[in-house]
């Protein structure tokens, strides 16, 4: 178990309070002027150093990202947008990050702008998090009042501008482009890149984009050293991170740990185990909803990072676990995220927007047992023809969880949808093509 | 994607009154100049709190003028983003989650509770006119689940029992205590926690 003195969040439970004055207790804001004068150039290879990944659910090295924005500002503005529109399901770690540990993120924020020379920085709090943003929003005003941002912020001889933006539950403004059409105030739609938001962004401007929890370990990185945080977990999966373990466990719990702990781990000694014991377990979804699902046989020795988990066909994502127990339809569970993916689809591109659709539907049908036989077969080829045919990631967050599903638990499916499509037996069926043929009387 | 359509009844006027014309004039302030239509969505949830918890067209149209934008493009946002609500949803409006992580811990439950005190159906506004419901997509509040938000709280850790109490309360006008109803400190494992324990007992 990774060391209480190795965790960045030490107030993930709100045991000492968000108020800056315990803040500075816990180490934020001490010395921001020594950190920024070192340069941009230290800032930016210290986080190479650390080999910092995005917590968004890419997994893209932070370093590099700030790398992207243009050396010299231009005839227009930086800007730094932070991602905190978090509604993958299975993940909340980023609300406990706004109303427990608000300053962590303000001084990371005020970093960031510093090393890619922005002056604006806006957050994006997906509206459902109101009562979370105000909390931000107090501790963004406690900052403007000690000087901490605004002109000449912390006496680090820049100047920060920190607002909130609210979202108003649309999945898709997660999406970094998405986020930005909404912060332009228009439909969440995804743009095609590139051009990429590093050179083109906001307004046509440079932009850097950054989840939440990325912006907010920065601070602790560069006190610390970059070589720190590559020290825990393991190469190119380093550092720490909010685990979410929600579902069928005992105590469903956020909590903070190494990189490349054993799933396992995370379930029986944080979360109390698996609601009737670890032999009751079926599925493992271990990165918000989009990662297809990991069977329990693979739980065992399951170790949880990015490259890890891709070497099992999965995925990090936001490391929201969800536990799913064999109490549990496993067929409808996936239907359920099908129906969040067709109720999320912006609707731009159409083998999405339909696609999400037809998939709902066939899984559905499959939980009832009404899908015939061939339909198993057809649902995989939809999957196929989302995943990669769509402007933005999210064709592959819908279909990725039903690949998943027909990976694992094909046999599952087939033993409950076995009947032939030709009308052989009198089965009313309304959606059958020869339904016509069905004797009637008989 | 979702379909929303606005209510049949709507009023003939809208205007912000001055508290919110203030508020509307605040978050116009926060982007530069000439991307006032930033502010689309914020003002939408301004006219929405003015208006009990709606936004009829009129408010659109109020708001088009106001950020000097097309009426369509506000039209389109309102439509878009499910958090505007375009017809009456009385004056507690009740989501309940009922994606994955909080179905497995029993949301179907929380949804009889709602069917059974407010309406039969989602989005019907209950008998005394003060409430209605809905089933939503994932709050963001999976270790907490079952949960559900009334306006911008989150009632979290619930059962079907506790869920029927909440309910009581909100039809009797009164607004109950936000937050877990298991006793339980915001995110941390009910009594199983192995992290920062000299943090706790300091």
């Amino acid at each position: 178990m990774l060391k209480d003195q190795d965790r960045i969040f030490k107030n993930l439970y709100n045991d000492l309070g968000s108020d800056i004055a315990s803040s500075q207790k816990r180490g934020d804001w001490v010395n921001t002027k020594d950190l920024t004068d070192k340069g941009r150039d230290w800032i930016i290879n210290e986080i190479k150093g650390s080999q910092l990944r995005g917590r968004g659910g890419a997994g893209f090295p932070t370093g590099l990202k700030w790398s992207f924005a243009p050396k010299e500002v231009g005839s227009r503005p930086h800007y730094l947008v932070i991602n905190g529109d978090e509604s993958e399901p299975g993940t909340c770690k980023d609300r406990d990050i706004l109303r427990f540990e608000p300053h962590k993120l303000i001084e990371g924020c005020l970093i960031t702008s510093y090393a890619i020379q922005a002056h604006v920085c806006y957050i994006y709090i997906r509206g459902e998090y109101f009562v979370d943003g105000q909390k931000l929003q107090a501790a963004i005003n406690e900052a403007y009042e000690k000087k901490l941002i605004g002109k000449n912020a912390a006496g680090t001889g820049w100047d920060l501008d920190i607002y909130i933006h609210y979202g108003a539950g649309a999945y898709i403004c997660g999406e970094e482009t998405a986020l930005l059409e909404s912060i332009e105030g228009k439909k969440g739609q995804p743009r095609l890149k590139p051009p990429f938001p590093a050179l083109i962004g906001l307004y046509g401007c440079p932009t850097i984009i950054n989840n939440v929890e990325t912006i907010a370990v920065v601070p602790t990185i560069l006190r610390r050293g970059g070589k720190w945080f590559a020290s825990l977990g393991r190469e190119k999966n380093t550092g720490t991170k909010i685990f979410c373990i929600s579902g069928n466990v005992n105590n469903p719990c956020n909590v903070e740990e190494e990189m490349n702990i054993p799933l396992k781990e995370l379930i029986e000694v944080h979360a109390g185990g698996v609601i009737g014991g670890w032999e009751n377990l079926q599925a493992v979804i271990p990165g918000g909803s989009s990662m297809p699902l990991i069977p329990k046989e693979k739980c065992e020795t399951l170790k949880m990072d990015f490259d890890s988990l891709v070497a099992e066909k999965s995925g990090l994502g936001t490391a929201g676990v969800v536990v799913i127990n064999k109490d549990q339809d496993i067929i409808k569970c996936m239907a359920r995220i099908a129906r969040f993916y067709k109720h999320e689809s912006c609707g731009q591109c159409t083998p999405c927007r339909e696609g999400s659709g037809w998939m709902w539907r066939m899984l559905e049908r499959m939980a009832r047992g009404e899908a015939s036989k061939d339909e198993v077969e057809m649902l995989e080829d939809v999957t196929k023809q989302i995943e990669g045919h769509t402007i933005c990631a999210f064709g592959e967050g819908s279909s990725w969880p039903v690949q998943g599903l027909l990976r694992h638990f094909k046999d599952e499916i087939k033993k409950r949808n076995k009947f032939d499509p030709i009308v052989k037996e009198n089965k009313n069926i309304p959606y059958l093509v020869d339904q016509h043929l069905l004797d009637k009387n008989a | 994607m979702s379909l929303k359509r606005p209510a049949k009844n709507q009023p003939e006027n809208f205007e912000f009154n001055s508290s919110s014309l203030e508020e509307a004039n605040n978050i116009i302030a926060k982007y530069p100049k000439g991307k006032q239509q930033s502010a689309v969505m914020a003002l939408l949830y301004i006219a929405q709190r003015q208006n009990d918890n709606w936004i009829p067209l009129a408010a659109m149209k109020y708001i088009a003028k106001f950020l000097d934008m097309p009426y369509i493009k506000v039209y389109e946002v309102a439509t878009f983003y499910s958090m505007y609500n375009l017809s009456p949803v009385g004056k507690y409006f009740i989501q309940v989650c009922t994606t994955t992580p909080c179905m497995i811990r029993g949301a179907n439950k929380l949804v009889e509770a709602c069917k059974e005190k407010i309406s039969p159906n989602e989005t019907e506004l209950s008998n005394n006119k003060s409430c209605s419901w809905i089933e939503v997509e994932c709050l963001g509040a999976c270790v907490n689940a079952p949960m559900m938000q009334i306006n911008d709280d989150y009632y979290e850790d619930l059962d079907k029992e506790k869920a029927l109490k909440i309910l009581d309360k909100v039809l009797k006008g009164e607004t109950p205590k936000p937050g877990s109803y298991r006793g339980r400190v915001n995110n941390e494992p009910e009594n199983n926690r192995k992290t920062l324990l000299d943090v706790k007992n300091a």
